[in-house]
């Protein structure tokens, strides 16, 4: 029986049918609940998207202007979602454009799954039109990946791409489908994937070591959580919150994690790594036991590992054998799915408040607040301020908006200083540090989340990366908020520069075009501001308008975020100016 | 901590692009393989690859850990080299005209275990397995004679202990397996 709804649950075709390889695919997909994907066509791909044309009622593509737009949108949807994102691209220069987002994908654990067309298998290896070792160039930067020649293949190689893209540390999955398989035909019957001889997507739990964290939790004096995207993807925010509150253990979070706690806690303590709060930064080497949950311990978090919570106990609660001990060594890891490890962990921990502890994260926090969230936040001279915007943003939103921002230090900003109450509300590109990410990520985004206003935070560099997408926000009618802070810069590099290279600010500067005048030309309602009075105004009528919206904002040229730890410093050598 | 050889010993499915991600892992890491061979293993289609580096122990530990987590791994272990019986395949094509003359060549092929594949008015063709510095006393040994032609096998090695990959494999079966 064949139960043909898109976005259904559980549907296995178990009857078999005769279709083509291309039809095979079709039928993959909706047997897997996908809804929507986002790609380009092309000639090595088109017997799909002649599918895609006869199944249109049942799955919905959205034309991308460029097929790294289609990668971001499909991650951004997976990441408001939790389920898997699909991108599709034909063959050679089609498919190199999906690398970026693939490998954006893989850094941060995104789930996605890649389709695409290839030259017909007897061309394979001949340097043919548009042909591009695409299995080569991705093995890198996927999960999995796999060249299909023979349509008989197509239902099993799918089924297994869509378990390994979303199962364990979740990750993108590269599906490459040579022509003629898409052409020839096959009996086609679908099975869903549950398990792989060769991958066990959940190591074992381990009880005892559970007890042992427990138990170093119990009798730490200043102990301190730092949770990343693990407890997203694990679904285990509630459980953090229990734990942190039954602890009483001070919470910060990587950019990652932002959001899996509500920004609110009293014992949210800020964001670790190079431009994090004050407090959770110095005190990481200063706590007796770190806590870390779901995350990985990048360099951009830790700084100089040598200096790095020498003097903690760490208790690493990790998902991936692979990254336990990768960076920093732990003392306790406690491998396993954090919605289960956190559950036993609950169960031994003893109530706790940490006041005095608490207090010293207050004290830093004053510390910071005086030197510079006070000015960022309330300047009342000279141009608008980044913050400022995002903080308009906070209230006007009531931190219930999604806030997908781009790569420079508006992202920096906004992650500092956007507050959220529901998770998953945070998409950014965290790992790869993406130029470009944000304005396609925000179109997969407000289509997965359509209930929740989305606003897309980018600067003036990044947003001329992937601008083209405007153009689809536009077919498509998709009502997501665009915030260009603009600068004139490339302001992240022209920090650097400032800092470390004594001004000479190559190639950072930038004369840029009418940008409100550009998204006027692709149809969208569109503002800009420079004036401080103008600013509470112009983010309440872009939040009030029920279509796409263009926001510029022209803000501070040569404004610096802080705090920051330079590369290869300790984080104890945390600036505040 | 010192660098040493260590022999990174891998357990896969048998699919088509294993090799390349597993040889990125080390390629990502800027670390030289000296030796990779690759054949079928004691278990029914399960491959096995035998890769050798010289890298710390911290080094290896992290590699073991990302070749484990690619998908169509099953198990990889890494050893010390005293932890190891080792192999390596030699071939020696010298010139008959000088080494006939100053060798019984019978006693020397005897003293060496080394073994004659092919023999010829210009050339012999000698074959010698055993440890690196056995088929390096050879090479020396023959030096003199003109070697013409000199070409050394990857090194294959099994473990002293136990590798109970049969029953590893046993634990991960499911249901309902996809290979
Ligand atoms: C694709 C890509 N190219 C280059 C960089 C390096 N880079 C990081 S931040 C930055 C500047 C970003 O400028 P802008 O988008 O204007 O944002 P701002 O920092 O001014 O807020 C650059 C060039 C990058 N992260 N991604």
């Amino acid at each position: 029986m064949e139960v043909k709804t898109a976005g259904f649950k559980e549907v296995s075709v178990e009857e078999t049918l005769k279709v083509s390889g291309a039809e095979a695919v079709i039928k993959c997909l909706l047997a897997e609940g996908v809804e929507v994907m986002y790609g380009y066509p092309g000639g090595a791909i088109m017997p799909v998207y002649d599918e895609i044309y006869k199944y249109k009622d049942q799955i919905e593509h959205v034309l991308t202007r460029h097929e790294q737009g289609a990668a971001h949108a499909a991650q951004g949807y997976a990441r408001v979602t939790g389920k898997v994102g699909v991108a599709i691209a034909t063959s050679g220069p089609g498919a190199t454009n999906l690398i970026t987002g693939i490998a954006d994908a893989h850094i941060d654990s995104t789930p996605m799954v890649c389709i695409t067309g290839q030259v017909g298998s007897h061309l394979l290896g001949s340097d043919a039109f548009q042909e591009i070792d695409m299995v080569g160039l991705s093995t890198p930067i996927t999960k999995w990946n796999y060249q299909v020649t023979k349509a008989s293949e197509i239902p099993q190689v799918l089924a297994k791409a869509f378990y390994i893209a979303r199962s364990g540390r979740p990750g993108p999955v590269l599906i490459d489908i040579t022509k003629d398989a898409q052409f020839d035909s096959l009996d086609f019957s679908y099975k869903k994937c549950t398990g792989i001889r060769s991958y066990k997507p959940l190591p074992e739990v381990n009880l005892l070591q559970v007890e042992r964290a427990a138990q170093a939790i119990n009798n730490a004096k200043k102990p301190m959580i730092v949770f990343g995207q693990g407890v997203i993807l694990g679904g285990a925010e509630q459980l953090l919150k229990e734990v942190i509150e039954k602890s009483g253990v001070p919470a910060a979070w990587t950019i990652l994690g932002l959001s899996a706690l509500e920004t609110d806690h009293p014992l949210n303590v800020g964001m670790v790594g190079m431009h994090g709060n004050y407090a959770p930064n110095l005190l990481t080497n200063e706590c007796d036991v770190l806590i870390a949950i779901g995350m990985r311990f990048d360099d951009r978090v830790t700084g100089d590992l040598n200096t790095y919570a020498k003097q903690a106990t760490v208790i690493h609660f990790e998902i991936d054998p692979a990254e336990v001990n990768k960076n920093v060594q732990a003392q306790i890891p406690v491998l396993g799915d954090v919605k289960q490890t956190l559950k036993l962990l609950l169960e031994f921990l003893q109530p706790n408040s940490h006041e005095q502890w608490h207090n010293r994260f207050k004290e830093l926090y004053s510390i910071e607040y005086e030197k510079i969230i006070k000015n960022d936040l309330s300047a009342k001279h000279g141009k608008i301020k980044m913050a400022e915007v995002l903080d308009e943003i906070n209230t006007v939103s009531g931190g219930n908006a999604i806030i997908v921002s781009d790569v420079g230090q508006h992202q920096m900003v906004a992650c500092r200083y956007a507050k959220f109450n529901a998770t998953r509300s945070n998409v950014t590109s965290g790992g790869l540090g993406t130029m470009g990410f944000a304005l396609p990520a925000a179109i997969g985004a407000k289509m997965g989340s359509t209930a929740r206003e989305v606003v897309a935070i980018i600067g003036d560099g990044g947003f001329q990366m992937t601008l083209q997408e405007l153009a689809t926000i536009y077919q498509m009618n998709v009502p997501v908020k665009i915030v260009v802070l603009n600068n004139n810069f490339l302001g992240m590099v022209r920090q650097w520069q400032q800092m470390f290279f004594e001004k000479r600010y190559a190639s950072t500067e930038m004369v840029n075009p009418d940008f409100t005048g550009i998204a006027k030309a692709y149809h969208l309602q569109t503002n800009k501001i420079s004036e401080r009075s103008q600013l509470k105004g112009a983010v309440e009528e872009m939040l009030a308008s029920k279509e796409a919206y263009f926001l510029e904002v022209s803000v501070e040229k040569e404004e610096c975020v802080f705090p920051m730890i330079t590369t290869g410093a300790s984080v104890s050598d945390i600036r505040l100016e | 901590m010192e660098k040493q050889n260590y022999t990174v010993s891998v357990y896969t499915e048998n699919n088509l692009g294993l090799l390349s991600r597993i040889a990125a892992i080390f390629l990502k890491r800027h670390i030289n393989i000296e030796s990779i061979t690759a054949s079928q293993s004691e278990v029914h289609e399960v491959m096995r690859f035998i890769i050798i580096v010289e890298v710390t122990e911290e080094q290896v530990k992290k590699i073991v850990g990302q070749i484990e987590k690619q998908i169509e791994v099953i198990k990889a272990f890494y050893h010390k080299d005293e932890e190891l019986i080792f192999q390596e395949t030699a071939l020696y094509k010298v010139r008959s005209s000088g080494f006939v003359e100053d060798f019984d060549i019978q006693s020397f092929i005897k003293k060496t275990n080394a073994r004659i594949v092919t023999a010829s008015p210009q050339f012999f063709v000698i074959e010698k397995t055993g440890e690196r510095h056995e088929t390096e006393d050879l090479y020396e040994k023959l030096k003199p004679y003109g070697l013409m032609q000199f070409v050394r096998s990857g090194t294959i090695a099994v473990s002293k202990n136990e590798m109970p990959i049969s029953e590893l494999l046993e634990k991960f079966n499911t249901s309902n397996t996809i290979q």
